[in-house]
């Protein structure tokens, strides 16, 4: 018996607890649990109900008993078959009082939920957010990523050595930060832990939210009572005692026992046949989810369909037969790997697709050897190329002729498709790629950010959690009869999404058909933002494997309001492209393949070990893959320093790097009235050389936090109230960590509704965000009680005033300087400012003229004074100097003598500098403008546009890159060697080597 | 370097609401607020106004905001953005003879961008003649067709006071009253009754106290029921907080839980915005004029306000709000009055407005990433509950993708948890 005494009187009771992907019943008699049983429900929430009862039909019929039920999707069936309903959580805290009294807190982790319950100082019930991501579903989910079933998941998890950085908000994020760590080779046991440990921050940082989880802490639902690894991590993190970490029996049906326990104190009775007819009649009653329009009405209709892209079509041969050139083309891509070789005739001889099971370079090693197989001596490997994710590491292993990125190999494989191609969209296992074609080259790049991926691996996943393989599961949408309009968000909100229509009642069929629907809204108003097809282009091809779901091309279509072409192999479109390519560069050489040999192939080995690098204060996590020979390759760097010596390429000038080394320039001076702190974050960024040399004018010894780092972060990460807030902001109670922790006598951050007119704006506001953080950390940073926090509200475009006011502020809160000497230090503070900001704005100008002489290309990176930080921007600026561009900021070229205008109000200091930016970009050649957005700025979701706008009225492309805790640098690669892409090629199509120098 | 339009030429550029226009044209707005909206409009129509208010909702509006809005921005400019579009789409107006009105705060929050995102999604829309007008306390931008006199501005404050009350007493008839829709016939009758007075011009001060009177009269008179419920307090983001379209009708979902919903009235939310001239002044020493005469102008709402609250204090049946004045000595020692962003320090006096009058649960609702709100909202719960150790808050997210049933899966802890405390 799981679980006996409880408080329930005589009798018997009934609780079901029916949550997001199982069904849980329990039976208690005279106070006992006597029956449990735990299902999957595979979305048939009624179904499943009823035929658990009718299960232990011998132990309720003929009773007279108290029924409830529970759980978040139980709401529906209880509200149809008139049962009485509990809120889960509440149920879960009965059961816990009764049960185990001296809980301090309850952590429970569901399908998709996460709770936690604190019971000592005010009962206190806390749900994961709408962006927390699932945990149950999001682990059942990384073990498909890694091809491993849950169970060995954990297993492995066991055998780990290393933890990986994994993010933890929402589901999407992580497997953005796995894949490269897969392709890469890190080991499996590693990434597994990671993975838990990634659910563990995530509970802490989303629920938790400022109170500390400690003393007796019980932990409750499926994935904590089945996996090991999970609660090893949950037991390290928090530090807790054996006899403080509660593991109960009953784990797994707590909320269906609290159901029965609070169906017992209502007394609402019912019988058997009452019961079971009750819930016989919900499953027929009327739905209440918003529905779409079937996707084909008839099967002539789909026929018709299938038809017309049956004619998109690459001619595909044997390679029986053949003599003379091929070309291979790989694909590495995030989920799949993919093979093409083609003949001089460009048509396919041979062809693979499969998903990357975890180790690409096994998968090519093999792939390698079947087709030395199938050419035998008559087929001459006359060249190849790879492109996609793993493209690097597969380069070394192989001796791959040539790398491309992965937008110009779909492009190639489009144009030579269709040569008026001008719209190219891709939806591939986790990316979504589109881009324009003007002009014959690309001309605007688009990829969906870390919050709205997924895609294609989403419905895989999803498939498969309701018991389908993905065809069967995507042929079942084709027919259905009202798709489940289920938002067009990110993934975990269509995970929630798709738990109300399981409530309401929806089919599979319905289901699977809204998917594919979602996923297109995703792809249009959330990648490409286009109001009608005519903005996307006339000549529209669509790729990657998930279009090879009849589905999503018919919703594609639908949604648009026009005709696309599909080619056959729209899941090969990448390695076909790569093959084109590496034809192309073959006969421009007019060399000989180095591809691995067939010899060498045979005694090919691969080894990978993980390493940190200590080049700088990013610690990169790398990756060292060994090859046959000693042969290495190192990944996971962001730049050439942990190449070791022969890596290093010459240094560009980098104005991230410069605006650093005057940071870190500033000296503490002597403490003749004592120590100042200031957090090196947010606003301050800009205002140090303001504030530093005001206290030190005044005797105050500065200390500043310094640069962030992950350590810095997760010092502070317990007192953060709003997990939706930017990552510059939460960074901020680390910093706040780190002062107290110096022991200064005052933190100095004060709030600063206006910013430093620079007069090229409608106003000068600062964020709400930037403005008012200080009074969201004295409230709620239980370490600040207990030191002087100075958040003072002043007007900073009135040096006068703002002596005045700093003069009482400090008089009130630290101490009695006389008026003179603040105004002194106050007008020392502003010139101090401005003279800095005239430096980065010459330093600019500096930049830019040796980028002339030297002819390199200009890039301006974006952003905001915060964006410089190494944690922040993960070294996004040493990236793009290692592809080679001199690299400037937004602020030192923003002060135009004629503000650029804008279709919006222009009433924030840091933005209207982007807008300035942009201008200048717009209007030199040599010049390009990539903005650096963090994720949860609600005000770049303005700005980007305005940009957009800028440079593409100038003929520009616009490169966007979304950064947040945790961001995937190869990513970002492939972005900026993107955007490297489509410059070149239109410096050739106009003639030019490269741009002309402005 | 080709020379930069000036700001000025960026004005030119704005399809102005001409004089002529008064007369030829339809205005639409969107609804926040459907009883409050529907007295303003009677105002504006006593002036000479043709003005509809639109109350088109549910899957096409959502869907014309996704389509035409950047997916990042608030959930309220893509909700209200949609509306309009929406509305321009169905075919029931003369596109030569309709005007869009917006309301633009003109703060530090993106909100003050929602005329602009309008007008571009307008643009893409392929509506770009149409004139869209701002409605604006801070002298953002000017039509000559549209212009707000001290006169009308009166009116429109006895609007949003009688909006207020029917808010007020209509919920806390609402889940007593012993025959359903007793209290909605009510406000039917009363709005009706009102717009006639309204439209019959001036409105003294005496009509006021009479009507007051007669309504509370009215109300009082709904057979009730004595039953003890669980009163919920709602206070939010301004749109999320009082918008059905945009909370999912909390109100009525609190309602059919068997709790009586406690929503602190519209006059709050514009007298700290009128108040925050005098902050600023007094903080930074900005704009001395303009702080003197917004100072005038509240002085005169607050006694406007004062005279409601008593006028229901000295009737005696229903529970008054609390003067302005006494909310605002309420946030001392939580937050600054410089906080003025979004609903800025007001919404977590609010928060403790209701703590004090005894409603110990409060739903905080806000659009998803909703800026000023990681500060004022999710940002004062955590001191809110120092202070206050038997309050419940429960922050509720809405957006395009949110469900309805994560939102009201959470109400319901908390109603689960004050049902145990009544």
């Amino acid at each position: 018996m799981i679980l006996e005494n409880l408080k329930t009187g005589e009798g018997t009771s009934l609780g079901i607890d029916i949550g997001s992907t199982t069904a849980k019943i329990v039976v208690i008699e005279n106070g006992s649990v006597i029956y449990e049983r735990y299902e999957r429900h595979f979305s048939q929430v009624r179904q499943k109900a009823l035929e658990m009862i009718q299960e232990i039909r011998p132990l309720l019929e003929g009773k007279t008993f108290s029924a409830a039920i529970s759980g978040s999707a139980g709401l529906g069936v209880a509200k149809a078959a008139d049962v009485l309903f509990v809120q889960e959580v509440f149920a879960e805290g009965e059961i816990v009082k009764q049960a185990e009294p001296d809980t301090n807190v309850v952590v429970e982790l569901g399908g998709e939920d996460a709770k936690v319950i604190f019971f000592k100082g005010g009962l206190d019930e806390r749900m994961n957010g709408s962006c927390a991501g699932g945990t149950g579903a999001f682990i059942d989910q990384m073990a498909t990523l890694l091809n491993v079933t849950t169970q060995e998941l954990d297993e492995l998890s066991l055998k780990s050595r290393q933890l990986y950085p994994i993010a933890s908000r929402c589901g999407v994020f992580a497997k953005t930060d796995i894949q490269p760590l897969l392709n890469q080779g890190a080991a499996k046991a590693d990434i597994a832990a990671s993975i838990y440990q990634a659910v563990v921050n995530q509970t802490i940082a989303g629920l938790a939210q400022g109170r500390r989880i400690d003393g007796k802490v019980m932990f409750l639902g499926g994935p904590l009572y089945y996996c090991k690894g999970l609660r090893r991590r949950f037991v390290e993190t928090l530090q807790l005692t054996e006899e403080n970490a509660v593991f109960p029996a009953y784990a797994l049906y707590a909320v269906a026992i609290g159901a029965a326990v609070y169906a017992a104190r209502e007394q609402k009775m019912t019988d058997y046949e009452t019961l079971v007819a009750r819930l016989e009649a919900s499953a027929n009653q009327p739905r209440e989810t918003t529905v779409s329009e079937p996707l084909f009405a008839s099967k002539e209709e789909y026929e018709a369909f299938a038809a017309r892209h049956a004619k998109a079509t690459v001619r595909q041969v044997s390679a029986d037969g053949y003599t003379g050139k091929a070309w291979l083309g790989i694909d590495c891509g995030s989920t799949t790997t993919k093979v093409v070789l083609i003949n001089e005739n460009n048509e396919i001889i041979y062809q693979y697709y499969c998903s990357s099971q975890g180790s690409p370079v096994e998968i090519v090693r093999d792939q390698l050897k079947e087709i030395y197989r199938m050419c035998g001596v008559s087929i001459t490997l006359a060249g190849s190329a790879v492109t996609g994710y793993g493209e690097d590491l597969i380069r070394h292993a192989f001796h791959v002729d040539d790398g491309l990125v992965e937008t110009m190999a779909h492009f190639t494989a489009a144009r030579h498709f269709n040569p008026k191609v001008d719209f190219i969209l891709d939806i591939g296992g986790q990316d979504i790629k589109c881009f324009r074609v003007h002009n014959d080259s690309i001309d605007s790049i688009m990829l969906n950010e870390a919050c709205s991926s997924g895609c294609g691996s989403f419905i895989e996943t999803f498939a498969k959690s309701m018991g389908y393989d993905v065809e069967t599961f995507s042929k079942l949408g084709l027919f259905a009869k009202a798709p489940v309009d289920l938002g067009s968000r990110c993934t975990v909100f269509m995970n929630s999404s798709v738990k109300q229509a399981q409530k309401d009642g929806a089919s599979i069929e319905d289901i699977s058909a809204g998917l594919s629907m979602s996923i297109v809204k995703n792809a249009i108003y959330k990648v490409i933002r286009a109001p009608s097809a005519d903005d996307l282009g006339q000549q529209i091809v669509v790729q990657g494997g998930t279009f090879l779901n009849d589905a999503v091309l018919r919703s594609f279509e639908r949604v648009l309001g026009r005709d696309v072409i599909r080619p056959e192999i729209a899941g090969l479109m990448g390695a076909f492209g790569a093959a084109l390519y590496a034809r192309a560069q073959s006969e421009r050489r007019g060399t000989p393949s180095q591809i691995i040999t067939r010899e060498a192939l045979e005694h090919f080995t691969h080894k990978s070990t993980a390493a940190k690098c200590n080049g700088c204060e990013n610690h990169c996590s790398l990756t060292i893959n060994i090859f046959p020979g000693g042969e290495r390759y190192i990944s996971g760097n962001r730049c050439e320093k942990a190449l070791g010596a022969q890596g290093r390429v010459e240094e560009l000038p980098n104005l991230h790097e410069f605006k650093r080394a005057r940071i870190e320039a500033l000296q503490p001076g002597e403490a003749v009235r004592g120590t100042i702190g200031l957090p090196l974050a947010l606003g301050m960024y800009e205002q140090i050389p303001l504030w530093h040399t005001f206290f030190t004018r005044l005797g105050y010894r500065v200390e500043i936090s310094g640069f962030s780092n992950r350590e810095l972060y997760s010092k502070g990460q317990y007192s953060i109230p709003s997990d939706t807030a930017c990552y510059p902001a939460k960074i901020m109670h680390g910093h706040m960590e780190t002062l107290i922790e110096k022991g200064v006598d005052a933190i100095f951050y004060p709030c600063l509704t206006y910013n430093v007119d620079e007069k090229i704006s409608d106003n000068h506001y600062n964020c709400p965000v930037v403005a008012y953080y200080s009074e969201l950390l004295r409230g709620n940073m239980e370490s600040l009680q207990h030191v002087n926090f100075l958040s003072p509200y002043l007007n900073l475009n009135n040096t006068g005033e703002l002596a005045k006011e700093m003069h009482r502020y400090l008089k009130k809160y630290l101490c009695d300087i006389p008026l003179s000497q603040v105004r002194a230090a106050a007008e020392a503070g502003m010139q101090a400012y401005h003279a800095w900001m005239e430096d980065i704005c010459r330093e600019g100008q500096r930049a830019i003229e040796w980028a002339r002489e030297n002819g390199k290309r200009i890039l301006i990176l974006a952003g905001r004074p915060y964006h410089i930080d190494p944690e922040i921007s993960h070294g996004i600026d040493k990236l793009c100097t290692s592809l080679g561009f001199v690299t400037i900021t937004e602020d030192s070229i923003a002060m135009q003598p004629d503000p650029v205008r804008v279709h919006v109000l222009n009433q924030w200091t840091y933005h209207a500098r982007l807008y300035n930016a942009a201008q200048y970009a717009a209007e030199h050649d040599d010049t390009e403008l990539v903005q650096l957005v963090s994720f949860g700025c609600g005000i770049d979701a303005i700005t980007t546009d305005e940009v957009r706008e800028i440079l593409e009225s100038h003929n520009k492309l616009y490169t966007q890159i979304k950064i947040d805790e945790i961001t995937n640098l190869g990513a970002v690669r492939i972005r900026l060697r993107s955007l490297l892409g489509a410059l070149e090629e239109r410096g050739m199509q106009h003639g030019r080597t490269s741009d002309k120098r402005g | 370097m080709a020379g930069h339009p000036t700001n000025a030429a960026k004005e030119a550029e704005r399809v102005i609401f001409t004089k002529e226009m008064k007369q030829t044209h339809t205005i639409l707005v969107p609804t926040m607020l459907p009883v409050h909206f529907k007295l303003l409009i009677k105002i504006f129509e006593t002036y000479g106004y043709k003005v509809e208010l639109l109350e088109n909702k549910g899957k096409p509006v959502r869907d014309k905001g996704l389509k035409y809005v950047h997916n990042d921005t608030c959930y309220p400019a893509q909700l209200v953005i949609g509306q309009m579009i929406d509305a321009l789409e169905s075919g029931k107006y003369d596109r030569n003879k309709v005007a869009l009105l917006i309301t633009q705060t003109g703060g530090g929050c993106r909100a003050s961008n929602y005329i602009h995102l309008l007008r571009k999604a307008m643009k893409k829309a392929g509506y770009g003649d149409i004139p869209v007008i701002s409605f604006n306390v801070a002298g953002l931008e000017k039509n000559p067709g549209f212009q707000v006199s001290l006169p009308m501005i009166m009116q429109l404050l006895h609007a949003v006071l009688y909006g207020d009350l029917f808010m007020l007493i209509g919920n806390q008839c609402r889940p007593y009253e012993l025959h359903p829709g007793d209290t909605d016939k009510l406000i039917d009758t009363w709005v009706q009754k009102l717009c006639r007075q309204l439209s019959h011009g001036r409105h003294t001060k005496k009509m006021v106290q009479e009507n007051y009177r007669a309504i509370l009269n009215d109300f009082a008179a709904i057979p009730r029921s004595k039953e003890k419920k669980v009163r919920v307090g709602i206070v939010g983001e301004i749109f999320v907080k009082f918008s059905p379209l945009g909370n999912n009708d909390l109100e009525q979902f609190l309602l059919s839980e068997g709790a009586e919903p406690v929503m602190p009235g519209l006059m709050d939310f514009l007298l700290m915005k009128l108040y925050d001239k005098v902050v600023e002044f007094k903080m930074y020493r900005l704009h001395p004029a303009k702080a003197a005469g917004a100072k005038i102008i509240y002085d005169v709402m607050l006694k406007r306000q004062l005279e409601y609250i008593e006028a229901i204090k000295s009737h005696g049946v229903f529970d008054a709000p609390t003067p302005f004045e006494r909310i605002k000595a309420l946030r001392h020692g939580l937050i600054s009055m410089g906080v003025k962003m979004g609903e800025g320090w007001l919404l977590p006096a609010e928060m403790l407005e209701l703590v004090e009058s005894g409603v110990k649960n409060i739903v905080c609702a806000q659009p998803f990433g909703c800026l000023p709100n990681h500060i004022v909202g999710k940002g004062m719960m955590k001191p809110i509950k120092e202070m206050h150790p038997d309050v419940n808050i429960v922050a509720i997210d809405y957006d395009m993708g949110a469900t309805a049933i994560n939102q009201e899966n959470r109400i319901k802890l908390m109603l689960a948890n004050a049902r145990g405390r009544l």
